[in-house]
């Protein structure tokens, strides 16, 4: 095959260089696969750096009591029997041997006394189980899994953006994209594709997530035919900084409350006692943000409209060492000394926990050679996502997708991509360039943000939803006239012109999912249906592209085995 | 609504100059909400390099009048607004567009570093006291504004001789990882010239996570070269074995 485009090929193409793209490579290449890694940023800077708490793993290094079952019970009931058991049973039997690994790869988590790994407490987690270093876990596993990647030589494609995927019938053959630098287009065959891509907070206007977060792993896995999962669950972060407004919805780490933060109301009320009294500041995701937002919503809110979250009963010196980015964030971008007063905080989207349909064991999507791992993944977490969770999901997914992409490729012919799909491919790509005096793409967005933060965010209604895709197809046909100024050389109106495309289409399958869900569950609220449904208990939300049309499906939740529903109804 | 006025470097590897912009300040503002207002009403292919918008990418350095920053972290109620902004790119690395130049010269550094080599038969632990000072240079978050700042690189271009301070901590947190085994003194003298930094300390001041990257890292750094190679005792210990160390 020749083309008229810079050609890559490989065994396993990743896309996507956070924790889970990179321990998928290692994965892969521990296979012998020929890898490839392409990210949109440098590499080093994708999202996982932002993960402060820690790496939730059954070691009992602290609490000597814990093991995979507790954690297992957790996650599952953390997702309100939402989650694939076997996924979850998996990550916490094979999270510590991937924290182990970590170590051995050159990882320094804090310590114990007696020289282990330290964990700390978090929410939804029966007993210490967070290996952390201070607040900047994810850093230090990013850079450890980078100087391994980079150690055993795996190619990495920095600051390349992927359009959409390339198929030879229904199997993925490869990859089309554009250099950021120069805005020229790139092609890169592979027998096996990985989806490491990350989350869609960026269509929220009140988000801890950076500009890389637009769904593109997501949309470009749908455009190829694979299923998306649960995707009216997305996950609003209790604690964001609400104050000052240049900061709102940066991140306020778990950790503060897993060192003892305490929460209170503007009159000193300690709120969380009415919504949680067991497990108070460390209750879950979902019911510690629900409480902020009630509370604000109620008028008992602070200031700047959020709750004061305060660590300053402990010693200073120990909050310095055990927060040390909190404590610069705040005193840098807020004025605010976290030692010797309460931060405001207000919920901030963070986290999806739908995304691709995959397969427990291997990771693989329903679109042959297609994989997904991470937080572009559905699956582990249910209906809601425990802290910490996260970072081992990263280790113990990412490798597993590994493995399976390097095993597929051993088995599959070379693959056969006709022209014709990367030229409409060019063509789209460069159409807004083509258009004149069209909107521009940062008002398309902005306008998305309000939708989602305004209609789809924590409390839900069928009004609301109803009026969001109304309101997401308007926006649809107003991004197909938008057009961009400047050359193709690193123009980020011409990127967010491409990435918009693909919140829109996560943005339609949150908004429908959520609709159909009459129910509450996790993180999602429906005020017009506020208790769980057992009937809505037993299924999955399926979203597939039928023509053009996004078309919604109920799946069975897989059942759980009878040792194992035991585990999970033991007290 | 108070205004600002910024003047922005726009250009590429061949020509530019600094563009005017007014932007509207809202309370406790930083800098890279302002590129991004510029984007958003005035410049839409504007360029500027960022993720995190916390201080924790280490993405979007750039040189804020005339001082090497992260411009997430530098708030604008720190800065006169009776006269321009300047925003320019970091001056040690070549321009593509715009505020992003080309740091893959640091990526390259990166790869001659002989990587984490754990000593045979390790237990795995050790003591918080001893992870203490590994974990400092462990914070860097590869903003590079070290090695804008250091006049190694930026006034000498000592690129092929020189690794920079970013890679001192580097090595640091190598040679001073509690399991590692392997040795970095002949490539630190050889490859990575640390020889050529004249302890001016202007790495440590630039540093946004606050590495002492100066006294904790460089100096010892340069103790252990100087006791390998500059030591009478070590010299005469060195002919009589003859070992040499690999430094690749």
């Amino acid at each position: 095959m020749t083309t008229k485009y810079e050609t890559h090929e490989h065994d396993v193409l990743i896309i996507g260089a956070g924790g889970a793209g990179l321990r998928a490579a290692l994965g892969a290449l521990a296979q012998g696969a020929r890898v490839g890694v392409v990210c949109k940023s440098l590499l080093g800077k994708a999202h996982t750096v932002m993960a402060e708490g820690g790496i939730a793993a059954a070691m009992a290094n602290v609490d000597s009591a814990d093991d995979w079952r507790t954690h297992f019970r957790d996650t599952m009931r953390g997702g309100k029997m939402l989650n694939s058991w076997r996924m979850a049973q998996i990550h916490a039997q094979e999270a510590p041997e991937r924290v182990r690994e970590l170590e051995q790869w050159g990882a320094l988590f804090d310590r114990t006394q007696d020289g282990q790994i330290l964990q700390r407490a978090f929410g939804g987690h029966t007993f210490r189980r967070l290996c952390h270093v201070g607040d900047r876990t994810g850093l230090e596993m990013l850079r450890t899994l980078q100087d391994r990647g980079v150690q055993l030589g795996i190619d990495v494609y920095m600051e390349c953006t992927i359009g959409r995927l390339l198929k030879d019938g229904d199997r993925i053959a490869g990859a089309f994209g554009y250099w950021r630098e120069q805005g020229r287009f790139v092609v890169f065959r592979a027998k096996s594709i990985v989806m490491a891509t990350g989350g869609i907070g960026k269509a929220w206007r009140i988000t801890s997530n950076s500009w890389e977060y637009t769904g593109d792993g997501m949309a470009l896995a749908y455009a190829a035919g694979a299923e998306l999962m649960d995707m009216e669950f997305v996950q609003f972060h209790p604690t964001g900084m609400v104050w000052p407004p240049g900061v709102q919805g940066i991140l306020v780490t778990e950790a503060v409350r897993g060192e003892g933060g305490i929460l209170r109301n503007k009159l000193g009320q300690r709120f969380m006692e009415t919504y949680d009294p067991k497990k108070m500041e460390l209750s879950t995701r979902d019911v510690v943000a629900r409480a902020i937002y009630t509370e604000v919503r109620e008028g008992r809110g602070t200031e700047h409209g959020g709750a004061y979250l305060d660590i300053s009963q402990k010693p200073a010196d120990y909050v310095r060492k055990k927060l040390p980015s909190m404590y610069h964030q705040f005193k840098e971008l807020a004025d605010v000394d976290i030692t010797k007063g309460p931060m405001e905080v207000g919920p901030t989207c963070h986290y999806m926990m739908g995304g691709i349909r995959v397969d427990a064991e291997t990771a693989k999507s329903t679109a042959p050679g297609l994989f997904a791992a991470g937080e572009a993944a559905a699956g582990l977490h249910g209906a809601n996502r425990l802290g910490g969770n996260s970072l081992s999901d990263l280790l113990v997914f990412g490798r597993r997708a590994g493995l399976a992409a390097a095993e597929h490729a051993k088995q599959v012919p070379s693959a056969l991509i006709d022209s014709a799909q990367m030229e409409e491919a060019e063509r789209e790509m460069l159409a807004p360039f083509g258009r004149k005096d069209g909107e521009s793409p940062y008002t398309i967005h902005r306008d998305l943000q309000e939708i989602m933060q305004n209609l789809v965010g924590i409390f839900r209604n069928k009004e609301d939803l109803t009026h969001a895709l109304e309101e997401l197809e308007k926006l649809k046909e107003r991004s197909e006239r938008l057009s961009v100024e400047g050359s193709r050389l690193f123009n980020p109106g011409w990127h967010l012109a491409l990435d918009l495309k693909a919140m829109l289409t996560v943005s339609e399958a949150v908004a429908l999912s959520a609709l159909a869900r009459e129910e509450s569950r996790g993180a999602h609220s429906r005020i017009d249906h506020p208790g769980l449904d057992p009937a809505w208990g037993t299924r999955n939300n399926v979203i597939v592209r039928e023509g053009s049309a996004m078309t919604l499906r109920q799946s069975p939740v897989p059942e759980l085995p009878v040792d194992l529903k035991q585990i999970v109804e033991e007290d | 609504m108070a205004e600002a006025t910024f003047e922005v470097f726009r250009g590429d590897r061949e020509s530019g100059q600094p563009a005017t912009y007014r932007v509207p300040i809202a309370p406790g503002m930083v800098v890279l909400d302002a590129l991004h207002h510029i984007q958003a009403h005035s410049a839409p292919d504007l360029a500027v390099r960022w993720n995190c918008k916390a201080g924790k990418c280490g993405s979007c350095s750039a040189e804020v009048n005339g001082r090497p920053r992260l411009t997430c972290k530098t708030r604008m109620d720190a800065l006169p607004l009776d006269q321009p902004i300047t925003v320019y790119p970091m001056k040690a690395f070549p321009v593509i567009k715009d505020l992003v130049t080309d740091v893959s010269w640091n990526y390259r550094v990166n790869k001659k570093i002989p990587p984490f080599d754990p000593r045979p038969g390790t237990d795995w632990k050790t003591y918080q006291e001893d992870v203490d000072r590994v974990q400092e240079f462990r914070k860097c978050i590869e903003c590079f504004l070290c090695q804008n700042v250091c006049h190694v690189l930026r006034e000498h271009e000592q690129t092929e001789h020189f690794g920079g301070p970013r890679f001192f901590v580097r090595v640091a947190a190598l040679e001073m990882h509690p399991f590692d085994s392997k040795p970095r003194t002949q490539m630190l003298k050889d490859e990575l010239g640390i020889g050529l930094c004249n302890i001016t300390k202007c790495c440590t001041e630039v540093c946004p996570e606050e590495i002492r990257i100066t006294d904790n890292a460089i100096i010892p750094l340069k103790e252990r070269v100087v006791d390998e190679f500059y030591d009478p005792l070590f010299m005469l210990v060195r002919k009589i074995r003859g070992t040499k160390q690999e430094s690749g």
